[in-house]
């Protein structure tokens, strides 16, 4: 009962939040001097040609009449057609949703066992040789920035390998998954440029909360029970200290998913951060808020199956 | 990051490591000593301090190379068939595309990078620690609405909305630094309005409260001396990610308009010379790299000497 209250409360609330980005999106547009309409008519268009493609457009209606239509559309799952090309806005997303996704997953994938075997390694040796080489490591790789990243992995690992006659990783570019082997090939720079920055993040996380639970009763009850240290390790330990990571990660991956801007732009990867800023760039509306609308979703629904799954990590946790 | 405000009080009757001192020293002097101790954190500052003098010194490096940051030398700066120059006595750190001379670049981008960097965290962290104190010491309807404004701002798709706002109000240095403090504060926020929380019910707010003391006067004498420690680490590690964030928008090209000079754009232009031209993507790319490093050193230090709890830890292995 408790969590079936909990769920209708959180997921109103998730509601209530993408209602007011919505808002917010479609008010900063209109607040600002804009002519999509112009745009699309081109330089030498008559003013005729234009007032139509407006009128066509439905952008000569009041800002309330257009958001009420917007919203009409949007509760029958239709976000309305690309100025552009006039395609679905939900199609054009579907075709881009699965070069995104595989970005994020893969990402994931890595930074995860990266992050949190570097993190088990160096909190089981405080101040060893590796658990210092892991910190350092990791606050370099934390203080980097995503797109100087992939710049200095395309130029090291593509450009100079590709010059060294050892063409192992594509600079750009994108193979559909019925290909594994060239997939893999193709996004692995794009991974590690995601991955190895929150990878740093995750080690980090996972070193300070085992340290924080090495140090509790529990954990050295089951010491002085006798359990081998693994079985402490991997069992007592790890569980509890893997929660808030978790969370961490559900909601990172959730923002990936609604497009990897800087990855897709440095490696030309036809995703959905690359169709977003495509649309920006022509001023095409319905697409902007699809996109934007859609990743917001990911976020505030990670936040509800993270909550949930916090009950499940941590039995003292209660939803109320 | 919660305890933090706990460790102190009880680093406080302890004296510092290694000095007989037996008189009171307040939590600031003992995070202090802390802090002049650890000499990662004294080289990261100096680091810093370094960047600074550069910036501050920018035009000093353009009047004794002789090279203004936006002057183009066509034909020192280039080579004959129009490409970027390497390092030589005349450009140190060679030229770019249009033979501009890169150190006087980088050192006028560190400018930007610092200004934007700072403000945007110090005015995010004003806001985020106001805002999360109202919302935790009010609670009710304030906190809620306050909270779920918080949520908003985290669930937004922050790049993408980034992108959405500069292409409609235009690119430039204070609308860069209006989004970066924008999409930092809320974090602030939940931080703060957890500590109010927790210092909300203690015995001596509820005692200025039987004296007559006002919320404000609460809120701002008694709550945020309390709830500093946690925000001034906060703060720390906010200017390089903020500085980041700034390097991001113009990487993106919708930061600081050509032909300023920031690292951001820098590293940008430089992308379609990297084949010919390595100087033009590695030197801004490693100017910004020790800036984003030194100053995650020294926050991380902050944190420690603020914080002693993290050297508990260890002792209790």
């Amino acid at each position: 009962m408790t969590l079936t209250r909990f769920l209708v409360r959180r997921i109103l609330l998730c509601i209530l939040v993408l209602w007011i980005i919505s808002v917010a999106v479609f008010a900063m547009w209109f607040i600002a001097p804009h002519d999509p309409a112009r745009l699309l008519a081109g330089k030498e268009a008559t003013p005729q040609t234009v007032a139509l493609i407006t009128h066509r457009l439905g952008l000569d209606q009041p800002i309330l009449v257009q958001y009420g239509q917007f919203l009409g559309r949007l509760l029958h799952g239709d976000l309305g057609y690309s100025y552009y090309n006039s395609e679905p806005v939900t199609h054009l997303i579907l075709t881009r949703l699965p070069v995104t996704i595989s970005l994020a997953v893969g990402a994931a994938v890595m930074w995860l066992a990266i992050g949190i075997s570097a993190g088990v390694l160096a909190a089981t040796r405080p101040r060893s040789l590796a658990d210092r080489v892991v910190t350092s490591c990791s606050l370099f790789f934390y203080s980097m920035p995503v797109f100087l990243l992939g710049v200095l992995l395309l130029y090291f690992l593509f450009y100079r390998l590709w010059t060294a006659g050892i063409h192992l990783f594509p600079g750009s570019g994108y193979a559909s998954l019925s290909n594994p082997v060239q997939w893999a090939r193709y996004l692995f720079l794009p991974w590690l440029t995601i991955a190895l920055g929150a990878a740093a993040t995750y080690s980090r996380l996972t070193r300070s909360g085992l340290l924080e639970v090495f140090g509790q009763d529990y954990v050295r009850t089951a010491r002085a029970k006798g359990l081998s240290g693994s079985r402490v390790l991997y069992v007592h330990a790890l569980r509890s200290a893997l929660t808030p990571i978790v969370t961490q990660a559900g909601i990172d991956i959730a923002i990936l998913f609604g497009g990897v801007v800087i990855a897709e732009n440095i490696f030309g990867l036809p995703g959905l951060g690359a169709l977003a800023v495509q649309s920006i760039s022509t001023q095409d509306l319905p697409v902007i808020i699809g996109i934007v609308l859609l990743s917001s979703f990911f976020v505030v629904a990670a936040n509800i199956v993270v909550d949930l799954l916090y009950t499940v990590l941590d039995p003292r946790v209660r939803v109320h | 990051m919660s305890s933090a405000g706990l460790a102190i009080e009880r680093g406080a009757q302890v004296p510092a490591q290694g000095t007989r001192v037996t008189e009171g020293l307040s939590p600031w002097q003992l995070a202090w000593r802390r802090l002049r101790k650890d000499r990662l954190a004294i080289a990261s500052a100096v680091v810093i301090l370094i960047i600074t003098a550069a910036a501050i010194a920018a035009p000093a490096f353009a009047v004794l190379t002789g090279h203004g940051p936006n002057q183009q030398f066509t034909t020192t700066g280039l080579t004959v068939q129009g490409l970027p120059k390497p390092p030589s006595g005349q450009f140190w750190l060679g030229t770019d595309d249009l033979g501009r001379d890169i150190l006087v670049r980088i050192v006028y981008g560190a400018r930007i990078s610092l200004f934007a960097g700072v403000v945007a965290s110090v005015l995010a962290v004003a806001f985020g620690t106001v805002v999360g104190m109202f919302a935790g010491y009010f609670g009710r309807v304030t906190d809620s609405v306050l909270s779920r404004g918080m949520d908003v701002v985290l669930s937004m798709p922050f790049l993408l909305f980034a992108i959405a706002l500069v292409a409609i109000v235009g690119p430039g240095l204070w609308v860069s630094v209006a989004v970066i403090a924008f999409f930092s504060w809320a974090s602030v926020g939940r931080v703060t309005r957890a500590q109010t929380l927790s210092i909300r019910e203690k015995e001596y707010i509820e005692a200025g409260r039987s004296v007559g003391a006002g919320s404000l006067r609460i809120i701002f004498i008694d709550i945020l001396p309390n709830v500093i420690a946690p925000v001034i680490v906060y703060t720390t590690l906010l200017i390089p990610a903020s500085i980041a964030f700034m390097a991001t928008l113009s990487f993106l090209g919708i930061g600081i308009v050509p032909p300023t000079a920031d690292w951001g754009n820098m590293i940008s232009e430089s992308l379609q010379y990297y084949r010919v031209a390595w100087w033009f993507v590695l030197f801004p790319g490693f100017a910004l790299l020790i800036t984003t490093l030194a100053f995650n050193l020294l926050g991380d230090a902050v944190r420690d000497a603020l914080d002693p709890t993290t050297e508990r830890i260890f002792a209790q292995r």
